[in-house]
């Protein structure tokens, strides 16, 4: 393991913990003594390894990005195509490891929160795969944003709860599946979808998760006989982007560079730019960094990107930064919208809002650094889902431009 | 053991009611709901019902463990933009107004974390409160806030909820105040049934603990009251009481002096009607 975090009581430095009510403590410890069980057990390893392999096509290419790389005249670009995964995005990575969990545990029902709906497909999807009962709570704004999704996961045989809580978006989501959960933690299990909430979900999601980076190293060491000089994702909760940085931590000449989302701008209230503009605070059972007011009533987010519209963040990228490891910086919805347009004619490929964002800090970086550098971009997932809400958003802009 | 024990208000009137033979009758209200004005006439209202301690409960953007009708309670206060320390000062508002009973605390983490600790004890001392309830610090992370309320003579109550089995042992060994026991798995609210394993699970409490221990999450009615009466030392009704507040706005929102009096007088009679008959 090339980190010693988090320690025996989840916790990632000051970050981390498990600030549950009481009811959910038992359910908590019980998974985690599941996972620590399981995680080394070669029969749990090759179930996984297999259904990522044969089920999700991994590994994923690592693709060079040739002519963007041409046009902006800088360092050269790969791609981790995380998009090329079944369903579309790295998001099955985890739900596939925390299916093949709760089936052992003995659970035949799971539930999910989802925000842009890829990490409610991917658990509907392998729901419909291990015979497992399946409920997905979304925020009702999120419903409106991404209908192909909430169909894909009622087609796929899961039930879509529509969250009418709060802000109707992925925080109220997340608050209404651990909600349910103390309700029906006796037979129930949570595939959480980021490195957020309680311990152990934050290592476990992690754990899952790394096999983007692990195949990203031997990839582009494969490629070009050394390791990149900076890799880029970006962080919502932060899965796609731990999974790609964890296993680069200790190459110290590694530059660490997380994408967050600046929404209409950080200095607007409507963004999603937690390391940005929040403070360390406890929200959804783990302390992190939190976009809050002054008395710590948690902020509601704004993002283009539902999957990017969260107020907190996980408690691994919290000590990454505070440790100086990682840096974050915001993109705003605009930036991200114009990179999706750059990496879809320049490549052929449409990113997901989610990914865009990384891609938009890569055109910054890129043409700043020399050609023999290499930067690696975790693309999470890809664009399908989002034209929709990107023709109605481009629809407006135009709309308010006389 | 830092300090010498001043005797807590709490274990006061628990002494008292024991001698007496009385289950504690102990209502919870979200403060500022609907503002803050209303809420210190509200404390007062409790204490002429019966009530025999009284939970102010701050109001929170992300209430985790509580159901529907305590969420747009918070809902409804936090649109007046109301801090931790407004609404702790309900209850030296309602001290200063006469009312005697043992004020306890509930909130989330989070609100007191951004208040910083100091401060947030300073306040309770300064505001006449003797306990605590933070659903979302289970005894993993309570360390410092214990050692801090024990500092202060102030009792951090803690929960214990049907699915704590083994932990239940080592929550009641370190519960001051009372132990506030879950009475079904879920959130707050009110339903018509309880934890099917309940009464097995208050006499596990009861066998462990040393303090008096309560029932609360889905009591409204004096039956469910009456139910509970002898095997627990007090009832918490929240979501039903709150749920009274919230059909009795428009009289509470009125202009005139008399249509607000009626919706307190509402309240008072619901939480008068809760108490448990005594044979």
């Amino acid at each position: 393991m090339s980190s010693q975090v988090p320690d025996q009581h989840g916790r990632f430095g000051p970050f981390g913990g498990k600030y549950v009510p009481e009811t959910l403590m038992n359910a908590l410890i019980e998974l985690e003594e599941a996972y620590l069980k399981y995680k080394d057990d070669p029969d749990f390893l090759e179930e996984v390894r297999y259904l990522l392999k044969q089920y999700s096509g991994r590994p994923t290419p690592l693709y060079y990005a040739e002519r963007l790389s041409q046009q902006l005249g800088g360092a050269k670009i790969y791609l981790k195509r995380e998009d090329l995964n079944h369903t579309g995005a790295h998001k099955i990575n985890n739900t596939i490891g925390q299916a093949v969990l709760a089936k052992r545990m003995g659970k035949k029902k799971v539930i999910a929160e989802t925000g842009a709906g890829q990490h409610g497909v991917a658990s509907a999807t392998v729901a419909a795969l291990m015979g497992l009962e399946c409920k997905v709570f979304m925020g009702e704004e999120d419903t409106k944003r991404q209908q192909l999704n909430v169909f894909r996961m009622k087609l796929l045989g899961s039930e879509v709860v529509p969250v009418t809580s709060g802000t109707r978006t992925l925080k109220d989501a997340c608050n209404e599946t651990l909600r349910y959960w103390v309700s029906h933690v006796d037979d129930t299990y949570y595939i959480l979808g980021s490195v957020t909430g309680p311990h152990p979900y934050p290592m476990m999601v992690r754990d899952f998760q790394r096999i983007i980076g692990i195949e990203s190293r031997e990839q582009i060491l494969e490629a070009e006989g050394r390791l990149p000089d900076v890799v880029v994702a970006a962080v919502g909760g932060g899965s796609n982007a731990i999974g790609i940085f964890h296993p680069f931590i200790e190459d110290e000449g590694v530059r660490l560079l997380g994408v967050e989302a600046a929404g209409r701008g950080v200095d607007t209230d409507e963004h999603a730019a937690t390391m940005t503009k929040g403070r360390p605070g406890v929200f959804q059972g783990s302390m992190s960094y939190v976009l809050q007011d002054e008395g710590g009533q948690v902020l509601p987010a704004h993002s283009i990107s539902a999957g990017l519209d969260y107020p907190g963040i996980g408690p691994e990228h919290a000590y990454l930064k505070d440790i100086k490891r990682a840096e974050y910086v915001p993109i705003t919805d605009k930036e991200a919208l114009d990179a999706l347009s750059t990496l879809s004619r320049m490549e052929g490929i449409i990113p997901a809002l989610e990914s865009a964002h990384a891609i938009a800090q890569v055109l910054k970086i890129a043409p700043t650094m020399s050609k023999d550098e290499i930067i690696v971009v975790s693309l999470s997932g890809r664009g399908d889902k989002d034209v929709e809400s990107i023709m109605s958003y481009l629809a407006l802009e135009e709309g308010q431009q006389p | 053991m830092s300090t010498a024990p001043n005797l807590n208000a709490i274990d006061s009137v628990f002494a008292a009611l024991k001698a007496k033979g009385e289950t504690a009758l102990i209502p919870f209200m979200t403060m500022g709901d609907p503002d803050l004005d209303t809420s210190v006439e509200l404390v007062q209202a409790a204490e002429a019902a019966g009530a025999h301690m009284i939970e102010l409960g701050i109001p929170y953007s992300d209430p985790l463990a509580d159901g529907p009708v305590i969420q747009r309670a918070s809902e409804r206060a936090l649109k007046n933009k109301i801090s931790l320390t407004d609404c702790m000062a309900v209850a030296s508002r309602a001290r200063e107004r006469g009312v005697k009973l043992p004020f306890i605390l509930f909130t989330y983490f989070n609100p007191v974390l951004q208040l910083g600790l100091g401060r947030y004890f300073d306040l309770l001392k300064e505001h006449g409160f003797s306990g605590m309830i933070i659903p979302d610090l289970p005894l993993e992370e309570d360390s410092e806030v214990r050692a801090l309320a024990e500092e202060h003579g102030i009792h951090l109550i803690p929960l214990v909820a049907p699915t704590s089995e083994a932990r239940v042992e080592r929550i009641a060994a370190n519960a001051k105040g009372f132990v506030y026991c879950v009475s079904s798995l879920g959130v707050t609210g009110v339903r018509s049934t309880f934890h099917e394993g309940i009464d097995a699970f208050l006499s596990t409490v009861r066998r462990a603990a040393s303090v008096p221990i309560c029932v609360g999450f889905g009591i409204s009615s004096r039956e469910h009251a009456e139910r509970f009466a002898g095997q627990c030392d007090g009832v918490i009704v929240g979501s039903a009481i709150v749920r009274q507040v919230e059909e009795a706005l428009p009289l509470l929102t009125a202009p005139d002096p008399a249509s607000r009096k009626q919706g307190i007088k509402n309240v008072q009679d619901f939480i008068a009607g809760l108490k448990p008959r005594v044979d």
